[in-house]
């Protein structure tokens, strides 16, 4: 975190690009943002998995995942819905334009203690946002990995996020990406089905692997269930949680599951911590 | 520890030599007293049992402006706290409410606006001689002349009030006013000793908390938390009238070209506090929300923080609109086990 005396002082960060991941009401709109300050810039540091408050000053602030990995360069990245008083705010900021960001806040995924391993990530919908720096941080390491594959699925080829990075990523060795949709669509010419089914007909070993899983509650209550199947232990097994947070440094109290803080103790945690919360998947 | 006597007639001079800090001391408000800003020149009584509201405000204002900004702007303007603030005559559960809360506030990452008001703020106890019908401080490690979190305890004797510095800020506070201060004597102490006895004596119920932050846990799904939540109305009251509730909800505010972004006091007795922008909320209702907070004070703060993060005030208890009484919440818990 920057060592500002006082962490809830937002700073501004100029909006470089912008784009849609996806369409709809609830549409995902992604951020590329730069600090103004140089020695806030200089300052900041985050690992894959952790999270920032970003926002507009007037309407309010949300916890976002930072959805690009630190060896992608001097940036952030944010991948936002449009659900709610401030996502609509951000929704309408354009490139030039500022945002106001704290943080990183959260613990992160131990990528340094996986090196050597086999990285599976598992992604729903919005859930890719969290995973996505992983696979990135992979990628600029392939060296210190045994290879990552990452599967990713969504309701409709439009409600896929990123895109236009899976075809780089299929031209890796040791990079693998399988993506699915629920229903079958025209011109689709990957899996058709629900991402938990698309991982026991991948069937990975679990052995020497690091599975890691992000998305809508149900679809992780399933992924979780067929890595069991699959024969993954409980600590080779992570997720992220999520709940409402306003301070982000565990002090306001809203976003504990039992005795967690997630915004603090998490957002990532392993399963065999997060099977004995009993609120985890409240 | 010096020790030192205070006769009750020069009350308003001690308070007096006291000018130019912001004071606070309990002050009627309608039927019931409150801490409050005491007005230049005047010096209220400490003839009180204990406030309806805890003083918790001295430290976490009820609503606080964390910045100051301009609309559509991006550059914030920090306040600086300056005025120095002294507590008079609070009750030793609210001062250990305090010193709990404070773990909370400076874990890991400082809270600024929470440390900045303690450094600036002396804390003046006055300990219990007549104990509240719901009080049980001696079941969760208080007691009515408990020093944890004062910088000064007063106990009053009757002619004089004994005061008894707790830490160096209790000192400075003898130093400054020392014109007005007599050596107290071992009989003044051990007067006091036999008052703080008696209000022991005086104190009826008790709460039997062994077992009980671990237990919780593994009462997750029992019946328990349907039968006491049934009659609670979600009003909040026991929360925001706790000294060790400390959540709270920050709201940006705008009007014209003054523009600030604030906390203020939140209850997880509000279904609002922990749903989702989506509609999905991880405590739907009262049930959960009821089992959260019991938890979160018997269990999880002595998990992270090692101390019940509950002082036997019996505020909670005396002011439930539906009579829910927490002695009897823990009473349920602890036959559960």
């Amino acid at each position: 975190m920057i060592t500002h005396a006082n962490p809830y002082i937002p700073y501004p960060a100029t909006i470089e690009e912008t784009w849609y991941e996806t369409g709809g009401e609830r549409c995902i709109k992604t951020f590329k943002v730069v600090f103004d300050d140089k020695d806030v810039l200089e300052e900041w540091s985050h690992l894959p998995g952790q999270c920032a408050m970003i926002g507009v000053l007037g309407v309010g602030e949300s916890m976002i995942s930072i959805s690009c990995s630190p060896t992608e360069g001097k940036f952030l990245r944010f991948s936002v819905m449009r659900m709610g008083k401030v996502t609509q705010a951000l929704h309408q900021l354009e490139a030039g334009d500022k945002m106001m960001v704290r943080g990183p806040y959260g613990n992160n995924f131990p990528i340094d203690e996986w090196q050597g391993k086999k990285i599976l990530t598992i992604g729903g919908g919005i859930g890719q946002a969290p995973l996505r720096p992983i696979v990135e941080y992979v990628k600029a390491n392939q060296d210190k990995y045994e290879g990552l594959t990452m599967i990713y699925g969504a309701r409709t080829s439009n409600d896929l996020c990123f895109k236009g990075e899976f075809e780089e990523m299929s031209k890796c060795d040791d990079l693998s990406c399988h993506l699915t949709i629920d229903v079958e669509e025209e011109d689709w010419a990957h899996n058709v089905g629900f991402v938990p089914q698309m991982l026991l007909d991948l069937d990975p070993s679990p052995e020497n692997t690091i599975a890691i899983t992000c998305g809508p509650p149900i679809m992780i209550r399933f992924v979780l269930e067929n890595l069991k199947k699959l024969g993954f232990e409980d600590d080779q097994i992570y997720t992220t949680l999520e709940n409402r947070m306003k301070c982000g440094i565990g002090k306001c109290g809203r976003c504990n599951a039992g005795g967690m803080y997630v915004c603090k103790d998490g957002p990532v945690f392993n399963y065999a911590v997060l099977k004995e919360i009993p609120e985890a998947f409240a | 520890m010096s020790a030192m006597l205070l006769k009750k007639e020069k009350w308003p001079e001690f308070v007096e030599k006291l000018a130019g800090k912001n004071i606070w001391a309990p002050q009627a408000e309608g039927d019931a007293m409150r801490f409050a800003p005491v007005a230049e020149g005047e010096a209220p009584a400490l003839d009180y049992n204990n406030t309806r509201v805890p003083p918790k405000g001295a430290l976490f204002p009820q609503t606080e402006t964390m910045f100051k900004f301009q609309p559509e702007g991006a550059q914030v303007d920090e306040p600086q706290l300056e005025q120095e603030t002294v507590v008079l005559g609070l009750r030793p559960c609210d001062a250990r409410a305090m010193a709990i809360v404070e773990k909370l506030f400076k874990w890991d990452i400082d809270d600024p606006y929470y440390t900045r008001r303690r450094e600036l703020t002396t804390l003046v106890g006055l300990a219990c001689n007549e104990p509240g019908m719901n009080c049980f401080c001696p079941s969760v490690g208080g007691g009515p002349a408990s020093t944890e979190g004062l910088d000064l305890l007063m106990a009053d004797l009757g002619e004089n009030y004994l005061l008894e510095a707790v830490t160096k800020k209790g000192e400075a506070l003898l130093t400054e006013t020392k014109d007005l201060l007599d050596e107290a004597g071992v009989d003044a102490v051990k007067e006091k000793e036999k008052l703080v006895g008696e209000a022991e004596q005086k104190i009826k119920r008790t709460v039997d908390t062994e077992g009980v932050p671990e237990g919780l846990p593994g009462l997750w799904e029992d019946p328990l938390w349907q039968k006491v939540s049934a009659s609670c109305l979600g009003c909040g009251t026991c929360t925001y009238l706790c000294p060790t509730c400390h959540c709270f909800d920050i709201q940006d505010e705008t009007e014209g070209l003054a523009a600030r972004r604030c906390r203020m006091w939140d209850s997880c007795m509000f279904d609002e506090y922990t749903m989702h922008t989506s509609g999905h909320n991880p405590r739907p209702t009262r049930r959960e929300r009821t089992r959260n907070r019991i938890s979160h004070k018997y269990s999880y703060y002595v998990d992270k923080f090692d101390v019940i993060a509950c002082v036997g005030c019996g505020r909670c208890t005396n002011l439930c609109p539906v009579n829910i009484d927490i002695i009897e919440t823990i009473r349920q818990v602890k036959e559960a086990l």
